[in-house]
């Protein structure tokens, strides 16, 4: 699998998406430092960007790279390789490329702002990790409806639907049920929802860490109770890791019964 | 060296091999024959575990193809088209299947032989078909396996690469591999082949030698022979 991760990553190194990305958010962290002048305050603004971005680049990349590496694979499929290697070795390939680009992209610029000296390093650290999650989720859950789906365009029609299903409407529907059901106590199933949807979780994990929960009300008091201690932390992450493990057992599964 | 038993399968509704019997114990050229959709693809796929049959099983040496990896080791495939990651250049190719597979320094006089030398710099996407269908046959050629399949080998070549060709398929003969060859070019199967299976819906026809095939028809040519099998069963 070493060597298939190996030859995806330098495949993705030398392609100029990722430079691409890497760019993009060079430019973002330089922008936003620049315009907020202050660490913590760039850190807030990053992490809605990063929230709502960093699913679909993870979305879209996974999705291309699969239906174009299409060729590589069948390649490598008559070689003495077992096929979860060569798939999980892609995934891996793509997700650890894509996690590089962010981390160096938004890293360089807030260190050399002189991230090591502020106390937001923490802060930053935590969106770094949550980024680092989402693009390892949405890598995944792209790489699973790429598998199932032979047609390029109704795979990428799907992976689109997805991400915008989890940034956009799940929360809508979510509010909805809130307004709904105002009348019950609602902190449990609230909880609940925000915990399966990763990008939702994430967002309340890094909100609450930057100490701005007051701006959620009600529901802020009782999210800080929960995700504010490490019992919640952990329970969060180990979430996101359920996120990430459940799309690549599936990967695993569904690539062994595909027919090339 | 390769067994097959009672394979079936279908994509979707579409029954693609209904029960195909095929024992290979020999070295030599087998020629696998049969009009478009027949099965052929399907079959030298399932033998390489590309394709996961419905039904049935395939032996590679005594050993289950289902759920392994390693027997391939002792197959060499030339796929049918040569598609290859577009970003990369021949020389990288040809490394980066050595790494996964095992060294091996054939290579040298395979690209020798066929005169890529000019192009193991270039990329693999700027490659024209032909130029494309070489560097495929050194990958293919350039490790020692006892079973070699070739799928449509002689797609895009020049008179002078189908000779080589020929030369490297006869040698390899000659060192008494099994090779299994699915062409439309009835010349070069009649040129080059030991014994002829014939696939017509899924199923094995025909099996053995040319001259039988031809008695069987009683024609005297052998691509009048092929025809005859095809109008006799869908007129």
């Amino acid at each position: 699998m070493l060597k298939i991760l190996k030859y995806s990553f330098f495949d993705l190194m030398r392609s100029s998406w990722s430079y691409v990305y890497f760019a993009f958010y060079l430019l973002l962290g330089i922008v936003l430092l620049f315009l907020n002048n202050d660490l913590s305050k760039a850190v807030i603004t990053l992490m809605n960007v990063i929230i709502v971005l960093v699913p679909l680049i993870g979305t879209v990349f996974g999705v291309m790279y699969y239906y174009n590496s299409k060729e590589f694979t069948e390649l490598l499929l008559a070689q003495p390789l077992k096929r979860s290697s060569i798939f999980l070795g892609q995934y891996l390939g793509v997700a650890i490329s894509l996690s590089m680009s962010l981390i160096l992209g938004l890293g360089l610029p807030f260190i050399a702002y002189g991230l090591f000296k502020s106390s937001a390093i923490w802060d930053f650290s935590l969106l770094l990790i949550t980024g680092v999650f989402l693009t390892f989720i949405f890598c995944a859950l792209a790489f699973n409806i790429a598998l199932s789906n032979e047609n390029k365009i109704k795979g990428f029609g799907y992976a689109i639907l997805m991400w915008l299903f989890l940034a956009i409407i799940y929360d809508g529907l979510f509010l909805m049920s809130l307004i709904l059901f105002e009348d019950y106590p609602l902190d449990k199933l609230s909880l609940v929802g925000t915990m399966l949807n990763p990008i939702d979780l994430s967002r309340t994990l890094i909100l609450l860490k930057l100490d701005i929960s007051a701006l959620l009300g009600y529901t802020g008091a009782v999210f800080k109770q929960f995700f504010g201690t490490s019992f919640g932390l952990i329970i969060s992450f180990l979430m996101l890791s359920i996120w990430v493990i459940l799309p690549v057992l599936r990967i695993v599964f569904k690539s062994r019964k595909k027919d090339f | 060296m390769v067994e097959i038993t009672d394979l079936y399968k279908s994509f979707g509704k579409n029954k693609v091999l209904n029960g195909i019997n095929l024992n290979i114990n020999k070295g030599g050229i087998f020629a696998v024959l049969g009009p478009n959709g027949s099965g052929k693809t399907t079959i030298i796929k399932s033998i390489l575990g590309m394709v996961i049959p419905d039904s049935g099983s395939i032996k590679v040496f005594e050993t289950s193809v289902k759920k392994n990896s390693e027997y391939r080791h002792k197959i060499d495939y030339l796929p049918q088209i040569a598609n290859f990651p577009s970003n990369l250049k021949v020389s990288e190719l040809i490394k980066m299947i050595k790494d996964l597979r095992g060294q091996t320094n054939a290579d040298q006089d395979l690209i020798k032989t066929f005169k890529i030398e000019p192009f193991l710099n270039k990329k693999l996407g700027t490659l024209s078909g032909g130029t494309k269908q070489k560097v495929n046959i050194v990958l293919t050629f350039m490790f020692d396996s006892p079973i070699i399949i070739l799928d449509e080998p002689t797609t895009g070549l020049d008179p002078i690469s189908l000779i080589r060709l020929k030369e490297l398929i006869h040698a390899e003969r000659a060192k008494g591999k099994t090779i299994l060859i699915t062409s439309h070019i009835m010349s070069f199967v009649e040129e080059v082949a030991d014994e002829i299976v014939f696939i017509l819906e899924g199923k094995i026809y025909f099996k053995g030698s040319i001259s039988e095939l031809k008695n069987k028809t009683q024609e005297q040519d052998f691509e009048h022979a092929i025809a005859n099998i095809l109008t006799e069963n869908h007129a």
